[in-house]
Protein backbone atom coordinates (compact mmCIF):
# COMPACT_ATOMS: atom_id res chain seq x y z
CA UNK A 1 0.00 0.00 0.00
CA UNK A 2 3.16 2.49 0.92
CA UNK A 3 4.76 1.69 -2.59
CA UNK A 4 1.39 2.54 -4.26
CA UNK A 5 0.97 5.78 -2.59
CA UNK A 6 4.60 6.61 -3.38
CA UNK A 7 4.09 5.43 -6.89
CA UNK A 8 1.19 7.95 -6.87
CA UNK A 9 2.97 10.75 -5.71
CA UNK A 10 6.09 10.03 -7.45
CA UNK A 11 4.26 11.28 -10.56
CA UNK A 12 2.85 14.71 -9.34
CA UNK A 13 6.08 15.77 -7.45
CA UNK A 14 9.40 13.84 -8.20
CA UNK A 15 9.30 12.82 -11.87
CA UNK A 16 6.02 15.32 -12.51
CA UNK A 17 6.25 14.87 -16.74
CA UNK A 18 6.08 18.67 -17.44
CA UNK A 19 7.29 20.88 -15.17
CA UNK A 20 10.83 18.73 -14.11
CA UNK A 21 11.37 16.09 -16.73
CA UNK A 22 10.12 18.85 -19.62
CA UNK A 23 8.28 16.16 -21.88
CA UNK A 24 4.86 15.93 -23.54
CA UNK A 25 5.29 19.57 -24.13
CA UNK A 26 3.31 19.63 -27.18
CA UNK A 27 -0.36 19.53 -26.20
CA UNK A 28 0.81 21.16 -22.69
CA UNK A 29 1.88 24.43 -24.69
CA UNK A 30 -1.34 24.38 -27.77
CA UNK A 31 -4.21 23.11 -25.64
CA UNK A 32 -3.60 25.87 -23.06
CA UNK A 33 -5.27 28.67 -24.34
CA UNK A 34 -8.38 28.49 -21.88
CA UNK A 35 -8.56 25.68 -18.91
CA UNK A 36 -11.48 23.94 -19.89
CA UNK A 37 -9.54 22.98 -23.28
CA UNK A 38 -6.67 21.82 -21.24
CA UNK A 39 -9.04 19.40 -18.98
CA UNK A 40 -10.58 17.61 -22.14
CA UNK A 41 -6.65 17.32 -23.34
CA UNK A 42 -5.52 16.27 -19.96
CA UNK A 43 -8.48 13.50 -19.31
CA UNK A 44 -7.57 12.74 -22.58
CA UNK A 45 -3.77 11.39 -22.77
CA UNK A 46 -4.71 9.62 -19.15
CA UNK A 47 -7.58 7.45 -20.64
CA UNK A 48 -4.72 6.34 -22.90
CA UNK A 49 -2.18 6.68 -20.73
CA UNK A 50 -3.36 4.13 -17.97
CA UNK A 51 -4.75 1.93 -21.00
CA UNK A 52 -1.79 1.55 -22.38
CA UNK A 53 -0.06 0.99 -19.36
CA UNK A 54 -2.89 -1.98 -18.21
CA UNK A 55 -2.64 -3.37 -21.48
CA UNK A 56 1.34 -3.62 -21.50
CA UNK A 57 1.93 -4.50 -18.31
CA UNK A 58 -0.49 -7.05 -18.70
CA UNK A 59 1.50 -8.70 -21.70
CA UNK A 60 4.78 -7.55 -20.70
CA UNK A 61 5.85 -11.37 -20.30
CA UNK A 62 5.15 -11.98 -24.17
CA UNK A 63 6.53 -8.98 -25.68
CA UNK A 64 9.47 -10.11 -27.46
CA UNK A 65 12.44 -7.51 -26.56
CA UNK A 66 13.47 -6.45 -30.11
CA UNK A 67 9.86 -5.56 -31.25
CA UNK A 68 8.54 -4.03 -27.84
CA UNK A 69 8.82 -0.52 -29.24
CA UNK A 70 6.41 -0.86 -32.24
CA UNK A 71 4.00 -3.45 -30.19
CA UNK A 72 3.43 -0.20 -28.05
CA UNK A 73 2.89 2.01 -30.56
CA UNK A 74 0.21 0.09 -31.95
CA UNK A 75 -1.03 -0.59 -28.28
CA UNK A 76 -1.30 3.56 -28.21
CA UNK A 77 -2.52 4.28 -31.55
CA UNK A 78 -5.55 1.80 -30.73
CA UNK A 79 -6.17 4.12 -27.63
CA UNK A 80 -6.17 7.05 -29.47
CA UNK A 81 -8.42 6.08 -32.32
CA UNK A 82 -10.70 5.75 -29.79
CA UNK A 83 -10.50 8.67 -27.79
CA UNK A 84 -10.35 10.45 -31.19
CA UNK A 85 -14.28 9.20 -32.10
CA UNK A 86 -15.72 9.30 -28.51
CA UNK A 87 -14.54 12.73 -28.43
CA UNK A 88 -15.88 14.12 -32.18
CA UNK A 89 -19.04 11.96 -31.02
CA UNK A 90 -19.80 13.52 -27.42
CA UNK A 91 -17.95 16.52 -27.21
CA UNK A 92 -17.59 18.02 -30.89
CA UNK A 93 -16.30 21.35 -29.94
CA UNK A 94 -13.71 20.05 -27.32
CA UNK A 95 -12.47 17.95 -30.44
CA UNK A 96 -12.96 20.94 -32.82
CA UNK A 97 -10.39 22.97 -30.48
CA UNK A 98 -8.09 20.79 -29.83
CA UNK A 99 -7.52 19.53 -33.52
CA UNK A 100 -4.40 17.42 -34.66
CA UNK A 101 -3.62 17.36 -30.94
CA UNK A 102 -6.09 14.36 -30.77
CA UNK A 103 -4.59 12.06 -32.91
CA UNK A 104 -0.87 13.71 -31.87
CA UNK A 105 -1.73 11.94 -28.17
CA UNK A 106 0.01 8.55 -29.77
CA UNK A 107 3.59 10.10 -30.17
CA UNK A 108 2.98 12.13 -26.90
CA UNK A 109 6.68 11.14 -25.08
CA UNK A 110 5.06 10.80 -21.80
CA UNK A 111 2.87 7.57 -22.45
CA UNK A 112 5.41 5.92 -25.19
CA UNK A 113 7.91 6.39 -21.86
CA UNK A 114 6.04 5.54 -19.59
CA UNK A 115 5.40 2.11 -21.24
CA UNK A 116 9.20 1.60 -21.93
CA UNK A 117 10.55 2.55 -18.52
CA UNK A 118 7.81 1.36 -16.08
CA UNK A 119 4.87 -0.65 -17.36
CA UNK A 120 7.49 -2.77 -19.15
CA UNK A 121 9.13 -4.08 -15.93
CA UNK A 122 6.33 -3.47 -13.36
CA UNK A 123 3.09 -5.83 -12.17
CA UNK A 124 -0.29 -4.60 -13.82
CA UNK A 125 -1.64 -2.87 -10.35
CA UNK A 126 1.62 -0.91 -10.22
CA UNK A 127 1.78 -0.26 -13.82
CA UNK A 128 -2.40 1.50 -13.37
CA UNK A 129 -1.50 3.83 -10.38
CA UNK A 130 1.71 4.88 -12.39
CA UNK A 131 -0.43 5.88 -15.13
CA UNK A 132 -2.55 8.07 -13.07
CA UNK A 133 -0.20 9.53 -11.05
CA UNK A 134 1.82 11.03 -14.06
CA UNK A 135 -1.65 11.30 -15.68
CA UNK A 136 -2.32 13.66 -12.62
CA UNK A 137 0.76 15.38 -12.93
CA UNK A 138 0.22 16.20 -16.08
CA UNK A 139 -3.10 17.45 -15.55
CA UNK A 140 -1.52 19.51 -12.46
CA UNK A 141 0.38 21.03 -15.16
CA UNK A 142 -1.64 21.75 -17.90
CA UNK A 143 -4.48 23.30 -15.76
CA UNK A 144 -2.79 26.01 -14.08
CA UNK A 145 -1.41 26.45 -17.51
CA UNK A 146 -4.73 27.14 -18.83
CA UNK A 147 -6.34 28.47 -15.61
CA UNK A 148 -3.12 31.36 -16.22
CA UNK A 149 -3.45 31.97 -19.26
CA UNK A 150 -7.32 32.21 -19.67
CA UNK A 151 -7.24 34.48 -17.01
CA UNK A 152 -4.54 36.83 -18.08
CA UNK A 153 -4.80 36.37 -21.85
CA UNK A 154 -9.19 36.53 -21.86
CA UNK A 155 -9.86 37.77 -18.60
CA UNK A 156 -11.91 35.31 -17.41
CA UNK A 157 -11.86 31.35 -15.46
CA UNK A 158 -13.60 28.48 -17.06
CA UNK A 159 -15.46 30.98 -19.51
CA UNK A 160 -17.15 32.55 -16.73
CA UNK A 161 -18.00 36.20 -17.25
CA UNK A 162 -14.97 38.52 -17.77
CA UNK A 163 -12.97 39.40 -14.46
CA UNK A 164 -10.04 41.58 -15.88
CA UNK A 165 -11.05 44.40 -17.89
CA UNK A 166 -8.26 44.89 -20.19
CA UNK A 167 -6.67 41.65 -20.42
CA UNK A 168 -3.52 41.19 -22.38
CA UNK A 169 -4.08 39.18 -25.44
CA UNK A 170 -0.67 38.00 -25.88
CA UNK A 171 -1.26 35.45 -23.51
CA UNK A 172 -3.58 33.39 -24.99
CA UNK A 173 -1.32 33.45 -28.31
CA UNK A 174 1.67 31.49 -28.92
CA UNK A 175 4.28 33.41 -27.49
CA UNK A 176 2.23 33.46 -24.43
CA UNK A 177 2.77 29.59 -23.71
CA UNK A 178 6.02 30.17 -23.88
CA UNK A 179 6.30 32.26 -21.21
CA UNK A 180 4.17 31.10 -18.46
CA UNK A 181 5.47 27.84 -18.91
CA UNK A 182 9.32 29.44 -18.44
CA UNK A 183 7.87 31.11 -15.92
CA UNK A 184 6.27 28.24 -13.78
CA UNK A 185 9.34 25.71 -14.42
CA UNK A 186 11.62 28.45 -12.83
CA UNK A 187 9.20 29.07 -9.93
CA UNK A 188 9.13 24.78 -9.87
CA UNK A 189 12.97 24.58 -9.81
CA UNK A 190 13.46 27.63 -7.56
CA UNK A 191 10.83 25.91 -4.77
CA UNK A 192 12.86 22.44 -5.06
CA UNK A 193 16.49 24.03 -4.88
CA UNK A 194 15.28 25.63 -1.52
CA UNK A 195 13.65 22.81 -0.28
CA UNK A 196 16.49 20.37 -0.97
CA UNK A 197 19.75 21.48 -0.87
CA UNK A 198 21.46 17.85 -1.87
CA UNK A 199 18.69 16.99 -5.16
CA UNK A 200 19.84 13.41 -6.73
CA UNK A 201 20.00 12.88 -10.23
CA UNK A 202 17.28 10.94 -11.65
CA UNK A 203 19.24 10.00 -14.14
CA UNK A 204 23.39 9.07 -13.78
CA UNK A 205 25.88 7.19 -15.85
CA UNK A 206 24.83 8.92 -18.95
CA UNK A 207 27.29 10.43 -21.48
CA UNK A 208 26.82 14.51 -21.51
CA UNK A 209 25.18 14.89 -25.04
CA UNK A 210 22.23 13.17 -23.04
CA UNK A 211 21.63 15.61 -20.34
CA UNK A 212 19.28 17.80 -22.21
CA UNK A 213 17.72 15.52 -24.50
CA UNK A 214 13.82 14.28 -23.66
CA UNK A 215 14.06 11.04 -25.32
CA UNK A 216 16.63 9.83 -22.75
CA UNK A 217 13.84 8.06 -20.78
CA UNK A 218 13.49 6.06 -23.89
CA UNK A 219 17.08 5.40 -24.33
CA UNK A 220 18.16 4.42 -21.28
CA UNK A 221 16.04 1.64 -21.65
CA UNK A 222 17.11 0.32 -24.62
CA UNK A 223 20.19 0.84 -22.88
CA UNK A 224 19.52 -1.54 -20.06
CA UNK A 225 17.47 -4.05 -22.44
CA UNK A 226 20.90 -4.50 -24.27
CA UNK A 227 23.00 -4.91 -21.20
CA UNK A 228 20.49 -7.83 -19.96
CA UNK A 229 20.59 -9.42 -23.29
CA UNK A 230 24.49 -9.35 -23.37
CA UNK A 231 24.09 -10.69 -20.00
CA UNK B 1 -6.12 26.39 -45.94
CA UNK B 2 -7.75 24.37 -48.04
CA UNK B 3 -7.09 22.37 -51.76
CA UNK B 4 -7.59 25.66 -53.22
CA UNK B 5 -4.49 27.85 -51.71
CA UNK B 6 -1.98 28.78 -54.28
CA UNK B 7 1.30 26.63 -54.11
CA UNK B 8 3.22 29.68 -53.06
CA UNK B 9 0.98 30.78 -50.12
CA UNK B 10 1.12 27.24 -48.82
CA UNK B 11 5.38 27.46 -48.83
CA UNK B 12 5.63 31.20 -47.44
CA UNK B 13 3.16 30.06 -44.55
CA UNK B 14 4.14 26.80 -43.50
CA UNK B 15 7.93 28.44 -43.11
CA UNK B 16 7.15 31.72 -41.35
CA UNK B 17 3.75 32.53 -40.70
CA UNK B 18 2.31 29.10 -39.67
CA UNK B 19 5.79 28.06 -38.20
CA UNK B 20 5.52 24.47 -37.13
CA UNK B 21 6.94 24.86 -34.16
CA UNK B 22 7.00 28.46 -32.53
CA UNK B 23 3.33 28.75 -34.21
CA UNK B 24 1.73 25.24 -34.35
CA UNK B 25 3.66 23.44 -31.09
CA UNK B 26 4.34 20.89 -32.84
CA UNK B 27 7.64 18.78 -32.77
CA UNK B 28 8.78 20.38 -29.36
CA UNK B 29 10.27 17.62 -27.48
CA UNK B 30 13.05 16.95 -30.06
CA UNK B 31 13.07 20.66 -30.36
CA UNK B 32 13.85 21.38 -26.76
CA UNK B 33 15.80 17.87 -26.85
CA UNK B 34 18.48 18.45 -29.38
CA UNK B 35 18.81 22.39 -29.52
CA UNK B 36 21.81 22.67 -27.30
CA UNK B 37 24.83 22.19 -29.87
CA UNK B 38 24.20 23.71 -33.57
CA UNK B 39 26.22 20.78 -34.77
CA UNK B 40 23.22 17.92 -33.72
CA UNK B 41 20.54 20.53 -34.51
CA UNK B 42 21.47 20.69 -38.00
CA UNK B 43 22.08 16.77 -38.13
CA UNK B 44 18.16 16.51 -36.46
CA UNK B 45 16.67 19.20 -39.34
CA UNK B 46 18.45 17.22 -42.28
CA UNK B 47 16.95 14.28 -40.77
CA UNK B 48 13.61 15.58 -40.16
CA UNK B 49 13.63 17.22 -43.78
CA UNK B 50 14.28 13.62 -45.37
CA UNK B 51 11.47 12.02 -43.39
CA UNK B 52 9.28 14.41 -43.44
CA UNK B 53 8.95 14.73 -47.29
CA UNK B 54 9.32 10.63 -47.78
CA UNK B 55 6.30 9.91 -44.72
CA UNK B 56 4.09 12.66 -46.22
CA UNK B 57 4.18 11.31 -49.79
CA UNK B 58 3.77 7.93 -49.09
CA UNK B 59 1.07 8.70 -46.49
CA UNK B 60 -0.68 10.59 -48.82
CA UNK B 61 -0.53 8.20 -51.39
CA UNK B 62 -2.12 5.44 -48.81
CA UNK B 63 -4.61 7.70 -47.42
CA UNK B 64 -5.95 8.45 -50.68
CA UNK B 65 -5.58 5.03 -52.74
CA UNK B 66 -5.83 2.29 -49.69
CA UNK B 67 -7.96 4.25 -46.92
CA UNK B 68 -10.36 5.85 -48.66
CA UNK B 69 -11.27 3.10 -51.67
CA UNK B 70 -11.55 0.91 -48.62
CA UNK B 71 -13.43 2.84 -46.19
CA UNK B 72 -10.86 2.47 -43.56
CA UNK B 73 -10.65 6.22 -42.54
CA UNK B 74 -11.13 4.95 -39.01
CA UNK B 75 -7.59 2.97 -39.00
CA UNK B 76 -5.65 6.45 -40.35
CA UNK B 77 -3.57 7.02 -36.91
CA UNK B 78 -2.47 3.25 -36.63
CA UNK B 79 -1.73 3.20 -40.10
CA UNK B 80 0.10 6.53 -40.06
CA UNK B 81 2.14 5.85 -37.27
CA UNK B 82 3.22 2.17 -38.81
CA UNK B 83 4.21 3.36 -41.92
CA UNK B 84 6.15 6.45 -40.35
CA UNK B 85 8.32 3.50 -38.10
CA UNK B 86 8.95 1.10 -41.11
CA UNK B 87 9.95 4.20 -43.39
CA UNK B 88 12.30 5.05 -40.81
CA UNK B 89 13.78 1.58 -40.23
CA UNK B 90 13.79 1.48 -43.79
CA UNK B 91 15.59 5.00 -44.31
CA UNK B 92 18.38 3.65 -41.76
CA UNK B 93 19.03 0.29 -43.05
CA UNK B 94 19.54 1.49 -46.85
CA UNK B 95 21.46 4.27 -45.68
CA UNK B 96 23.54 1.83 -43.28
CA UNK B 97 24.58 0.26 -46.95
CA UNK B 98 24.43 2.41 -49.00
CA UNK B 99 25.19 5.63 -47.54
CA UNK B 100 27.77 5.23 -44.65
CA UNK B 101 28.96 8.81 -44.62
CA UNK B 102 25.18 10.04 -44.80
CA UNK B 103 24.31 7.40 -41.77
CA UNK B 104 27.30 8.67 -39.30
CA UNK B 105 26.08 11.82 -39.91
CA UNK B 106 22.25 11.36 -39.13
CA UNK B 107 22.36 7.88 -38.10
CA UNK B 108 21.76 8.69 -33.77
CA UNK B 109 18.56 11.14 -35.07
CA UNK B 110 16.51 8.87 -36.75
CA UNK B 111 15.22 6.17 -34.03
CA UNK B 112 14.08 9.42 -32.47
CA UNK B 113 12.25 10.35 -34.87
CA UNK B 114 9.83 7.81 -34.86
CA UNK B 115 8.20 9.51 -31.74
CA UNK B 116 8.23 13.13 -33.75
CA UNK B 117 5.76 14.58 -33.56
CA UNK B 118 6.40 17.21 -36.13
CA UNK B 119 6.24 14.39 -38.99
CA UNK B 120 2.80 12.42 -37.88
CA UNK B 121 1.77 16.19 -37.38
CA UNK B 122 2.08 17.00 -40.66
CA UNK B 123 0.91 13.74 -42.16
CA UNK B 124 -2.56 14.38 -39.92
CA UNK B 125 -2.97 18.15 -41.42
CA UNK B 126 -2.09 17.48 -44.94
CA UNK B 127 -5.70 15.16 -44.49
CA UNK B 128 -7.27 17.68 -42.65
CA UNK B 129 -6.61 20.74 -45.31
CA UNK B 130 -7.74 18.19 -48.05
CA UNK B 131 -4.75 18.89 -49.92
CA UNK B 132 -3.96 17.25 -53.49
CA UNK B 133 -0.79 16.22 -54.04
CA UNK B 134 1.42 18.56 -54.98
CA UNK B 135 -0.05 20.18 -52.33
CA UNK B 136 1.03 18.26 -49.80
CA UNK B 137 4.95 17.71 -50.89
CA UNK B 138 5.02 21.85 -50.97
CA UNK B 139 3.52 21.84 -47.59
CA UNK B 140 6.00 19.23 -46.28
CA UNK B 141 8.86 20.58 -47.52
CA UNK B 142 8.13 23.87 -46.80
CA UNK B 143 7.07 22.60 -43.04
CA UNK B 144 10.39 21.20 -42.70
CA UNK B 145 12.40 24.39 -43.45
CA UNK B 146 10.18 26.46 -41.21
CA UNK B 147 11.52 23.30 -38.80
CA UNK B 148 14.91 23.45 -39.62
CA UNK B 149 14.96 27.41 -39.51
CA UNK B 150 13.50 27.46 -36.10
CA UNK B 151 15.92 24.80 -34.39
CA UNK B 152 18.71 26.19 -36.08
CA UNK B 153 18.37 30.03 -34.84
CA UNK B 154 17.67 28.27 -31.79
CA UNK B 155 20.43 26.01 -31.10
CA UNK B 156 22.56 29.26 -32.18
CA UNK B 157 21.17 31.27 -29.08
CA UNK B 158 21.22 28.44 -26.89
CA UNK B 159 25.29 27.94 -27.25
CA UNK B 160 25.41 31.80 -26.25
CA UNK B 161 22.91 31.41 -23.07
CA UNK B 162 25.66 28.48 -21.82
CA UNK B 163 28.29 31.16 -21.35
CA UNK B 164 25.79 33.95 -19.93
CA UNK B 165 25.77 34.48 -16.37
CA UNK B 166 21.97 33.60 -14.83
CA UNK B 167 20.00 33.12 -11.66
CA UNK B 168 20.05 29.50 -10.79
CA UNK B 169 16.31 28.95 -10.69
CA UNK B 170 16.22 30.09 -14.29
CA UNK B 171 18.94 27.64 -15.87
CA UNK B 172 18.10 24.95 -17.71
CA UNK B 173 14.39 24.80 -18.88
CA UNK B 174 13.57 28.00 -17.72
CA UNK B 175 15.60 30.56 -19.73
CA UNK B 176 15.37 28.35 -22.37
CA UNK B 177 11.50 28.05 -22.77
CA UNK B 178 11.56 32.10 -22.01
CA UNK B 179 14.22 32.83 -25.06
CA UNK B 180 11.53 30.38 -27.23
CA UNK B 181 8.82 33.10 -26.18
CA UNK B 182 10.88 35.74 -27.80
CA UNK B 183 11.62 33.84 -31.04
CA UNK B 184 7.77 33.37 -30.97
CA UNK B 185 7.10 37.06 -31.07
CA UNK B 186 9.14 37.97 -33.70
CA UNK B 187 7.99 35.46 -35.74
CA UNK B 188 4.44 37.07 -34.67
CA UNK B 189 5.40 39.54 -37.07
CA UNK B 190 4.55 37.98 -39.95
CA UNK B 191 1.58 37.56 -39.73
CA UNK B 192 -0.79 38.78 -42.53
CA UNK B 193 1.90 38.04 -45.17
CA UNK B 194 -0.01 36.80 -47.89
CA UNK B 195 -3.38 37.03 -46.18
CA UNK B 196 -2.34 34.57 -43.37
Amino acid sequence: MKKIIQIFLNGILKENPVLIMAIGLCPVLACSTTATDAVGMSIAATFVLVCSNFIVSMIRKIIPTQIRIPVFIVIIATFTTIVDYVMQAYAPRLSDNLGVFVPLIVVNCIILARAEAFAYKNSVVHSIVDGLGMGFGFFVAIVSLGIIREFLGSGTIFNSKPILSNPAVIMILPPGAFLVIGCLVTLVKYIENKVKKDKKKIVSNLPSECEGCTMKLICIGQLQANIKKSG
Amino acid sequence: MNSNTPLIAILVSSIFVNNIILMRFIGLCSFFGVSNRLSSALGMSLAVTFVMSLATTISWLIYNFVLIPLNLVFLKIIVFILVISSLVQLVELFMKKNLPMLFKALGIYLPLITTNCAILGVTFLVVDYKFNFLQSIVFAVGTATGYSLAIILFSSIRERLEIAPLPNAVKGYGIVFITAAIMSLSFMGLIGLFGF
